[in-house]
């Protein structure tokens, strides 16, 4: 066996392992960990496809910032796992019926993988020759596909939009800093010198 | 890239406006301002319909197929944003006097308006998903508006939920019909899929129509909407009910035709079923409700399960039957809505079915143009929802599917039941507490403008039909 049928086989099979424990895994801290794993191991998965690019991406976005913040959400909120596991248990035999027939159509579906004659042709995106891997997804991104960039772009600040309609209050009950009105306050006016007779007080 | 972009112009200029939009209002009048930006949104769209519809000519296209600009579009592209500003304007009042009129709100519909022009442009099946997340990420925002209220939250939540879960299938599918056409371009997969198609393809296909069902609120995927369309604020119902239903639907035909447009057989099953079930569902389960708006759901439901049995025909004049039914559909949703906007009792807005109980004694103007509605809506002759059925009935038959077409017309008596119902209250039922109007003249010249059009409209339609013909013929060919 070669060095990267081998390492195929690991990076699948702790990918799997790793999906497969995120969803039994008690503890919700355990499962995020679990998460991390089958993200490094797709990662690891790209690198061997020649996709160097992405596989980083999927490291430093997925890993280095989405789970940490998973990390973050499980930790602080305070879920009862356990409650809403129970109330899943009640309906996996169905789910699990559906899961089956799913696999069998699955199983269906690639155990003769048909592609139509003009497949291998009309794939889009293959990168030419003697550009590199990031080069190449740039000129996609940029030029090519053009219009799908600028639509994400829409589709996050909708999102951003709506987080902020949905999440932010104005409250008016407290007080809050006015620095222009701190920078243009006269000494005129929020002070007053009083002169003071000794042993007289005010 | 010049050419490219003058092809998307309009929603270029619907989004610029939204960002400018967006920058102005947050840094001067904010929610002050929204009233007035949600006018000038309105405005803006009837300009940009009317730019569209009068100056489009012909079929070209944009970004390497990605984006269509044919008589099709156009046509969804008119009756979307002209029934957007027709909502956006009837509600105004509404949320303005229930505080819930935010400036981010007509900022959101005009992103989502840009949105629905891309799915009905979609020339690709990653345009597609694009068109549909920017349509579906907006709504989700503005079902939960009325954020202080649990029910208005919960359907927001559920919708997006249902809505991850049918982008995923839609996602699936997509990449399956990817993997056997090596192409995600329409154009490719219309001459990839031809003939006897694969089990792989067949599953792909079915997951992509599985997930616009979904949008389309389609049983068996329409478990959200009567839940959704309840919990909304009613303006934005209203808004759900009309277009992005037409989107979606246009997007459905786009699919079918554009990029599976040789393998109809395989599709037309499933549509056909979609259909049938749609429209018995949507007859059946409306009888029991007692709340207009979860009625008006169940309605939707079954108008949409008539409009699929029109695009399963397979055939150009399925695909007419589909955009005339989707244009009556719409005028009727909105006058509906306009009636039910102005339907409260001590400021408090009423949906119970039961409170209309006598209304036309107190207001005989609007039971008698509610009444035209919802006849219409029954598919009552001679009015324009009858004639919307009497279309896609002879599409079904036509293209083969006579058995659809009987099961439409039981479906159609069945479901007159639970409109009936409703005049049957407003004109004798039993004495109980009147019911209020709120005092909006727009609602009211929308209300009486829509029952007019079902009246006048039996005798040209507009010229309706002429124009869903021009449209269809460029979908199928």
């Amino acid at each position: 066996m070669s060095m990267t049928v081998m390492s195929f086989y690991l990076f699948a099979i702790s990918a799997l392992a790793g999906g497969l424990f995120t969803v039994i895994s008690r503890n919700p801290v355990h499962s995020v960990l679990w998460l991390i794993l089958a993200f490094i191991s797709s990662a690891g998965l790209f690198v061997l496809l020649g996709a160097e690019f992405v596989a980083m991406l999927l490291i430093i976005v997925y890993v280095g910032a989405v789970a940490v913040l998973f990390l973050f959400v499980v930790m602080m909120l305070d879920v009862d796992f356990a409650a809403l596991k129970a109330e899943m248990a009640r309906y996996m035999p169905l789910a699990l019926l559906i899961g089956v027939i799913l696999l069998m159509q699955f199983g269906l579906a690639f155990g003769n993988w048909q592609m139509s004659e003009g497949a291998e042709a009309a794939r889009a995106a293959v990168t030419p020759d003697g550009v590199e891997n990031t080069a190449a997804l740039g000129m996609l991104l940029y030029d090519k596909y053009f219009l799908l960039f600028q639509t994400s772009g829409l589709i996050l600040l909708v999102a951003m939009i709506g987080a902020i309609v949905l999440t932010l209050r104005h409250r008016t009950d407290i007080k809050r800093q006015d620095v222009l009105a701190q920078m243009y306050r006269d000494p005129a006016k929020a002070m007053e010198l009083k002169d003071v007779k000794p042993g007289q007080g005010l | 890239m010049q050419a490219d972009l003058n092809v998307i112009l309009p929603e270029i200029v619907i989004s610029v406006y939204a960002i400018a939009a967006l920058l102005f209002t947050a840094y001067t009048g904010r929610d002050r301002m929204a009233g007035m930006l949600l006018w000038l949104t309105a405005a803006l769209f009837t300009v940009m319909a009317l730019w569209i519809g009068t100056t489009g000519q012909g079929t070209r296209t944009a970004f390497g197929g990605m984006f269509n600009d044919d008589a099709f579009s156009r046509f969804a592209k008119v009756t979307i944003l002209l029934s957007t500003a027709a909502v956006m304007v009837m509600g105004q009042e509404y949320m303005m006097r229930r505080k819930i009129l935010r400036f981010e709100y007509p900022v959101l519909i005009a992103l989502c308006a840009v949105g629905m022009m891309l799915m009905v442009s979609a020339g690709d099946l990653m345009a597609l998903y694009m068109g549909l997340e920017l349509q579906s990420l907006a709504l989700y925002v503005v079902a939960s508006l009325r954020r202080d209220s649990a029910k208005s939250t919960e359907a927001g939540l559920k919708y997006f939920v249902l809505g991850a879960l049918s982008s995923g299938l839609l996602l699936y599918g997509a990449s399956l019909t990817y993997g056997y056409a090596g192409t995600t371009l329409f154009s490719g997969i219309i001459v990839a899929a031809d003939g006897q198609a694969p089990v792989g393809l067949l599953i792909g296909l079915v997951l992509v129509l599985a997930g616009l069902a979904f949008k389309v609120s389609a049983v068996p995927f329409h478990m959200w909407t009567p839940d959704v369309y309840e919990g909304a604020p009613t303006p934005i119902t209203a808004f759900f009910a009309t277009a992005p239903k037409v989107a979606a639907m246009a997007l459905f035909a786009r699919v079918v035709h554009d990029a599976f447009g040789n393998v109809v057989g395989d599709w037309q099953q499933v549509l056909a079923v979609l259909a049938l079930l749609s429209m018995f569902l949507g007859a059946v389960a409306a009888i029991g409700q007692t709340d207009i708006k979860r009625l008006m759901a169940y309605s939707s439901i079954a108008h949409m399960g008539y409009a699929l049995m029109g695009l399963a025909a397979g055939t150009a004049f399925g695909v007419q039957s589909m955009l005339i039914y989707m244009a009556i559909y719409v005028t009727m949703n909105i006058g509906t809505f306009a009636f039910i906007l102005s339907m409260e009792r001590d400021g408090q807005p009423i949906t119970e079915i039961a409170s209309l109980n006598m209304y036309s004694r107190a207001h005989p103007g609007r039971a008698l143009a509610m009444l035209i509605l919802l006849f219409s809506l029954a598919g009552v002759p001679p009015l324009l929802g009858f004639f919307g059925k009497l279309y896609v009935l002879r599409a079904a038959y036509e293209g083969g599917l006579a058995w659809l077409a009987i099961a439409g017309v039981i479906a159609s008596v069945i479901g007159a039941f639970y409109y009936l119902r409703i005049v049957y209250f407003m004109y004798f039922g039993e004495e109980r507490e009147p019911l209020e109007t709120a005092r909006s003249p727009v609602q009211w010249s929308f209300l009486m403008v829509s029952a007019a059009l079902m009246l006048l409209g039996i005798i040209n339609m507009f010229g309706i039909e002429a124009m869903a013909q021009a449209a269809a013929a460029t979908l199928v060919n």
